[in-house]
């Protein structure tokens, strides 16, 4: 796409006033007809710049997974805008799209770099250019030495950070993260926020993360978007300004427990 | 420990034989048994080979078909809600009863025999490989679905090698059944084979001979059961192995 010429949008949009990666308005989804519809999402309104880490949070059935699925083209969505790219930031639905869930979902009888290089065989990239790739993706997750070892050689955390490895390997521009670390015990899941921000500072990467953790999603996130459930709908959109690179001692930062708490509040729970 | 139990079994026959009195046409000793190998009338290879080829070629086309079958219902729900419930009241049919049917079909011989064998085979394999393929994970087929992964790469890359240890459990029921659905066929009607050389033998009362036949035919269902457990060993890492 970088050969396509300037467009009037494209030279109106750069640099001064930056486009949004993902736009979003009155995004709404139902599941199922009449009396048995269930709605599943609805007035989700938010932007998601280039290269934020934007965090959605909220109880289970709030629409926070609908939503990835619409905006990784799984699931249409029957209400409401979506767009994802911009004019400055192209995006090609069937190769910019990298997904972690909350569990690793190696497959058992494939080596760690062979599942890093999936997606790229189902893409057809050039295999000793991936094979290259998925090795510097290992040594950024922190698995250098594992190429060739199995899935249940590995812990759980050290699975998902293959996990993450695999979502970035064909370099996608969106990555979406549906409670990658939902699964792993406190101190893991700890250890492996902070090694999501070193590798989101160092790929770059837009990144949509759904988690149930409020703590988490503030820690994490350029902002924190709040879904509530019954019914499901979108509560607030908040962009968190807290000092970068964020560090553990942030958690007890004022700032950081006046978001918590408006969260909370948010979600009814205090 | 497996030669001892073979081993130990072995003697007890022969001392059994040996000390019991036992009449030699009621039960013959193990050295009895393995002599009448010398007896070239019997053909042993020759008829050995007709069994083997029955039990193979009715186990290998079952395995074709029931994974090939197992394929097209993955792709097609309909075809699944259509056919599934279909093939799961064949099954109840008792296969060995169409023996005398096939034979109208095909006269008697070798392909009457492979065809029971592969009419018991096919649905044990089917029905694992059926479920094999269902229980994959549905975020892994999310996750080729966004990547725009065509139905042949979702099935080689993701569902086959998940369902792999699912399909050997099929196969390792099937390779028992293969054997049995072969030997009947023999005994209903055939010129050939080890089930035909056994109905032979029974109107000379040699017993021998018969046990000698019989461990014949469970030696070919141990190679083709041990040649089930080889490919799995190769095909499945030790963790997805079912028990």
């Amino acid at each position: 796409m970088s050969t396509t010429p300037p467009t009037a949008a494209s030279i109106a949009a750069s640099p001064v006033v930056a486009e949004p990666f993902i736009h979003l308005v009155g995004v709404s989804k139902t599941y199922g007809r009449g009396p048995d519809a269930h709605v599943a999402i609805s007035d989700a309104t938010f932007d998601v710049m280039p290269g934020e880490l934007a965090c959605l949070v909220g109880p289970s059935g709030c629409g926070k997974s609908t939503l990835l699925k619409i905006l990784a083209g799984l699931h249409p969505h029957d209400g409401g805008t979506v767009r994802v790219g911009s004019s400055s930031h192209s995006f090609d639905p069937a190769r910019d799209i990298g997904m972690v869930f909350q569990q690793p979902l190696l497959l058992k009888w494939r080596t760690i770099l062979d599942n890093v290089l999936l997606p790229a065989e189902i893409l057809g990239l050039p295999t000793a250019a991936s094979r290259e790739r998925g090795r510097e993706l290992l040594a950024l997750v922190g698995l250098e030495g594992a190429e060739n070892k199995r899935p249940y050689e590995l812990s759980g955390g050290m699975q998902q950070r293959a996990a993450i490895a695999r979502a970035l390997v064909h370099d996608p521009k969106l990555v979406l993260m549906d409670e990658p670390f939902g699964a792993l015990d406190a101190l893991t899941r700890e250890k492996m926020n902070l090694e999501l921000l070193r590798i989101w500072r160092q790929s770059g990467k837009t990144i949509l993360f759904v988690t149930h953790g409020i703590s988490e999603a503030v820690f994490l996130g350029t902002r924190v978007v709040v879904f509530t459930a019954g019914p499901a709908r979108m509560a607030d959109d908040i962009e968190i300004d807290l000092p970068r690179p964020r560090t553990l001692d942030m958690k007890t930062h004022e700032r950081f427990g006046v978001y918590t708490r408006r969260i909370y509040r948010l979600l009814g729970m205090e | 420990m497996a030669v001892v139990s073979h081993a130990a079994l072995v003697l007890a026959w022969y001392l059994f034989v040996k000390f019991g009195e036992v009449p030699k046409f009621v039960m013959p000793s193990p050295l009895d048994t393995v002599l009448t190998l010398r007896v070239e009338n019997y053909d042993w290879v020759g008829n050995t080979l007709v069994t083997a080829a029955e039990i193979f070629g009715g186990y290998a086309a079952a395995l074709v078909t029931g994974v090939l079958l197992a394929l097209a219902f993955t792709w097609s729900k309909p075809l699944e809600a259509l056919a599934m419930p279909l093939f799961v009241s064949l099954n109840m049919i008792p296969k060995v009863a169409l023996g005398p049917l096939f034979i109208v079909w095909f006269k008697y011989g070798v392909i009457p025999n492979m065809a029971i064998a592969f009419s018991i085979c096919i649905f044990p394999i089917l029905l694992t490989t059926v479920r094999g393929l269902r229980e994959v994970e549905p975020d892994l087929l999310d996750l080729v679905r966004t990547l725009r992964g065509s139905r042949w790469q979702t099935f080689t890359k993701i569902q086959l090698p998940s369902a792999l240890p699912y399909i050997f459990s099929g196969m390792k029921v099937a390779a028992i059944l293969a054997v049995a659905g072969a030997i009947v066929g023999e005994f209903l009607s055939s010129d050939k084979g080890l089930g035909y050389l056994m109905l032979q033998v029974q109107v000379t009362l040699d017993t021998a001979a018969m046990f000698m036949a019989v461990l014949l035919i469970t030696l070919i269902g141990m190679v083709l059961y041990g040649a089930v457990l080889l490919l799995e060993r190769a095909m499945v890492v030790p963790d997805a192995r079912l028990a």
